[in-house]
């Protein structure tokens, strides 16, 4: 084992590097495009060019002439099969292939399968379909009205466009706490559609035994065993003879949490021609049909006294899910956990009530590291404690002091039936406003102002909790799946480990981490520990990695399974050194007698006992493994604290970060150089979505972020070298007080970003403007007259 | 048609449709899948590997376009003795998450190394300012790319006769 420093941290293996990184540095990482099996056929999706169109007729015949194709699916032959609509992720329905309408730019409507990848492209040409335009719904804020297309008419007697409403606090007291409020601050927040975008797409290879009846899916998943089961319950294949193999992942962040129609059309190419088929999306498929993230269309409102003690936050949102339903989100939680949009305040009141709205865009909502809806959550509550300020007149730092829950109110129920698990908000955020230099911030920024200097100078500050780690099964579950991740550990009779895992990395690094816990748990070296997931075959059953769950619940199990090995271990010494169990003492590596230390037996010469001829007493038949599923006893709540510096041209509108400090508490850290890459890539996020990324469709409904030249991402110059800052306040129920740190920075960075451009623009009184600030929006909020950045209309 | 192309030191003879690009070439056709592909516009730069010492995007050349070049691609980067400076410092600093923009972000460091050997924090942001990342924020990135520039060996760097600039391979793009 190697250290990149000698850092030792609480997990005592710190910085070691990654045990992943020498495959992937010479190129020889697997992921779904690379695997290649005998006899592999190519497929590729035929795509609606409308947004609402009637499928009036499609004629294959030219295509199946093609010398190269082996099969043509359309919605009919999968009609024929019942596998022309799946189910999606909250109980809503999408079709695989469209059979009566096409419901979105981008659906699937026809599945060819050809010899190799350009002859199956080549094939797709030659597909004629006959559409009858329909008028499509656009803008969710008119989803509802009375004069709007019907988008889901395959449900019958459906007359609107309404999914569902829910509601969450208490709406009386909150009216009271208003009604007695000095000060209301209004404001209307848009968080626009985004896309996680990760760097592969999504592809799986299928390849259906058709002797043994096996299924076996190389697929990109985050939740390969969640799909397993889908797989079995939409297919009807016993879920036995399903395999899904997730190797190496190119990113995910929610990306790939969904089963997507591209999936299930490779599964039935490889039923129907016998040979293993490959499909790889391309970009713009990847961009236009799989998850997109957020699409909230925010009424906030904020009341607080004058003295700027917060009191209470309501909200109405109209949430786009597209033209399906397949947002994927705990059952019980059709608006995911936005109601913790009460975020880091003490208040007294709250309340929120989300309408879920059909529209002719690809379906999805929840994705891009968004912790279930967190993100609109803090976005939404930091904007509106910004604009309270602006209203009041007070520093947004200051104001954020005044009300931020004290770290004697922990664990802390919140008003909309959270508890928080620990925090120490004001210490994050002095230590934030020290290593940014608030106060000289603040100075320079007046004296620019004071010379008319016409590069605008802002400091964003934004405060984050997050609610990470779902479960506890009994409150949430997925399709009825509760979420609780399994983890088996093997010990070798010479004392090296195997741990198999429920969760599956995509560049999180799990193989090191996960290593690291059972080490520190068990003295051994993170070397001789192989970590094994992302097959179904070869792991126990568990939800998978999305909503940073990967180390507050694999994690725990992890700990919790190793120390179940180090029990085990104990009668076995007990019976090697002669004495009971109870006289045994544990340190790291070795059993010893109590008063004795000489007299003890170090894991691995425990271990090789384990599987000898030595008789064993009771509570241990042999060897040392265990297994364990960890069903955890509430959510972990990482925070933080950002605050952004931006120089904004006057002229052009161009925003420029200068400088970025983010102090993140994510309780005990693991490996603090995977906590911080971590931060690093959601800080790029954070300026991404508040300055350049944006999903917009025209009035037509066609998409106009379809590809990488239109849905700009962040490079090395927009971003600025990150400043890092932590405080550690471990989780009480967490077995090594760890937290979820996958989406922290992703959650917390665009308000700070967006607070900051705000706060630059404030001599122009720019009070609010929507993501994201491109040079246009800001220029136009700079006239009063700001953009609808979601639309193409002006 | 039929084209020769020198791949990491070895000569690959093959007969290929006229439209292939040299990513699937590299990819399906040779196998050396380090070489990855992200998007269709010649935004992301994942599949960005060497054609005569010059670091391309492989989604945007034609295979046909190596016919009778060299090129080289991460599995080129270390040899028998041990890993470049510049693998070697993407693990040091935890360069890569996921890993796949990785090996195009190694084959852009490497030139500019060899080009540019004390480069600034700026040179290396201008360097991979065409190429996407999605895990790290670049910090962990521009932090490798100081390393192997502070530790090279010159162990994957190219002769200094063969690098663009000394001969005429800035042709083939034309």
């Amino acid at each position: 084992m190697t250290t990149a420093e000698e850092h030792k941290t609480p997990m005592g293996y710190g910085r070691m590097h990654r045990k992943e990184d020498p495959r992937f540095i010479r190129g020889h990482g697997t992921y779904v495009d690379d695997v290649t099996l005998p006899g592999m056929l190519y497929g590729a999706v035929l795509r609606s060019p409308y947004a609402h169109a009637r499928i009036v007729s499609i004629d294959t015949s030219a295509a199946e002439a093609h010398p190269k194709v082996r099969a043509v699916l359309t919605g009919q032959t999968l009609e024929g099969l019942n596998l022309a609509w799946m189910p999606t992720l909250s109980q809503d329905v999408q079709a695989v292939l469209a059979t009566d309408k096409v419901r979105f730019q981008g659906q699937e409507v026809a599945f060819v399968v050809a010899e190799d990848r350009y002859s199956a492209r080549d094939a797709l040409e030659l597909i004629d379909v006959e559409y009858e335009p329909l008028t499509p719904v656009i803008d969710a804020r008119r989803a509802l009205d009375e004069d709007a297309p019907v988008i889901r008419d395959d449900v019958e007697g459906r007359t609107n466009n309404h999914i569902f409403d829910w509601e969450s606090g208490d709406k009386t007291r909150t009216d009271e706490v208003f009604a007695g409020a000095d000060v209301v601050a209004k404001q209307d927040v848009l968080y626009p559609r985004v896309h996680p975008a990760p760097m592969e797409t999504c592809g799986t290879v299928a390849d259906m035994d058709a002797v043994t009846g096996k299924l076996t899916v190389y697929t990109t998943s985050q939740a390969p065993h969640a799909h397993r089961t889908i797989y079995a319950l939409v297919a009807g294949l016993p879920e036995h003879k399903i395999r899904i193999v997730s190797p190496d992942l190119g990113g995910g962040f929610g990306n790939k949490v969904g089963i997507y129609p591209g999936y299930v059309c490779a599964v039935v190419g490889s039923i129907v021609t016998g040979k293993p088929v490959k499909w790889i999306e391309d970009r713009s498929e990847n961009l236009m049909s799989t998850s997109f993230a957020r699409d909230y269309h925010m009424r906030g409102e904020i009341a607080a006294t004058s003295e700027g003690k917060i009191l209470g936050i309501r909200v109405n949102v109209i949430a786009d899910h597209g033209a399906f339903n397949g947002t994927a989100q705990p059952t019980k939680f059709p608006a995911g956990f936005f109601s913790v949009f009460t975020g880091s305040y003490d208040i007294e009141a709250a309340h929120c009530a989300v309408t879920g709205v059909y529209t002719n865009k690809a379906p999805g909502g929840v994705a891009y590291a968004c912790s279930f809806r967190i993100t609109e959550a803090v976005y939404f509550v930091e904007r509106l404690v910004d604009v309270l300020a602006y209203d009041l007149g007070v520093d947004p730092a200051e104001l954020r002091m005044r009300n931020l829950l004290r770290p004697e109110q922990f664990p802390y129920q919140s008003k909309t039936g959270w508890e928080y698990d620990s925090g120490d908000y004001p210490r994050a955020l002095e230590m934030a406003l020290d290593m940014a230099h608030y106060d000289d911030l603040r100075a320079e920024q007046a004296r620019r102002r004071e010379s008319n200097d016409p590069n605008l100078m802002g400091i964003g500050v934004a405060f984050f909790t997050e609610a990470v780690g779902a479960g506890p099964r009994k409150h949430m579950d997925i399709l009825g799946l509760g979420m609780a991740d399994g983890a088996e550990l093997r010990v070798h009779p010479t004392g090296k480990a195997v741990l198999r895992l429920s969760c599956q990395s995509q560049g999180q690094g799990h193989e090191t981490t996960f290593a690291q816990i059972v080490a520190e748990e068990l003295g051994i070296s993170p070397d001789d520990i192989d970590v094994v997931h992302g097959d179904t075959d070869q792991t126990p059953f568990g939800l998978g990695t999305y909503g940073s769950r990967s180390t507050p619940v694999s994690g725990a199990a992890t700990a919790v399974v190793a120390r179940r090995v180090r029990e085990r271990a104990r009668i076995v010494a007990s019976a090697m050194l002669e004495v009971g169990p109870q006289d045994l003492e544990w340190e790291k590596g070795r059993w010893f007698v109590k008063g004795d230390p000489e007299a003890g037996k170090s894991i691995q010469d425990i271990a090789m006992a384990a599987h000898s001829s030595l008789e064993l007493p009771e509570g241990v038949e042999g060897h040392l493994d265990a297994s364990c599923v960890y069903n955890p006893p509430n959510l972990t709540y990482p925070f933080g604290a950002y605050i952004c510096v931006v120089d904004v041209d006057s002229g052009t509108g161009q925003v420029k970060v200068r400088d970025f400090v983010a102090v993140d508490d994510c309780g005990v850290r693991i490996n603090p150089m995977i906590v911080e890459g971590q931060v690093h890539g959601g800080l790029a996020d954070g300026v991404g979505m508040a300055l350049m990324q944006v999903m917009a469709f025209d009035e037509d409904g066609n998409h106009l972020g379809g590809s990488f030249m239109d849905y700009l991402l962040p490079t090395s110059l927009e971003c600025p070298s990150w400043r890092l800052g932590e405080t550690v306040t471990p989780s009480p129920h967490h077995p090594i007080g760890a937290k979820g740190i996958g989406e922290s920075a992703t959650v917390g960075s665009p308000a700070a970003v967006v607070n900051a451009v705000l706060d630059a623009l404030k001599p122009y009184g720019v009070r609010h403007a929507d993501m994201p600030l491109t040079p246009a929006a800001v220029w136009r909020a700079m006239q009063g007259n700001p953009l609808r950045t979601d639309l193409a209309i002006t | 048609m039929e084209i020769s192309v020198t791949v990491n030191g070895q000569l690959y003879q093959r007969d290929v449709e006229p439209r292939l690009l040299l990513v699937h070439f590299l990819r399906d056709e040779l196998g050396l899948t380090g070489t990855h592909w992200g998007c269709d516009t010649s935004n992301c730069g994942t599949c960005v590997v060497w054609l005569d010492h010059v670091p391309v995007k492989s989604c945007t050349v034609l295979a046909v376009m190596a016919d009778g070049h060299r090129v080289r691609t991460v599995e080129g980067l270390a040899d028998a003795a041990g890993l470049d400076a510049v693998q070697q410092g993407f693990m040091e600093c935890h360069g890569l998450q996921c890993g796949f923009c990785t090996p195009g972000m190694m084959m852009t460091a490497r030139w500019l190394i060899d080009h540019n050997p004390e480069p600034s924090e700026e040179d290396i942001r201008e360097a991979v300012s065409g190429q996407l990342c999605r895990c790290t924020g670049y910090e962990n990135i521009v932090r490798s790319v100081m390393w192997a520039a502070a530790h090279d060996t010159g162990r994957g760097a190219e002769p200094i006769a063969e690098r663009a600039g000394a001969d005429t391979s800035r042709e083939v793009q034309a």
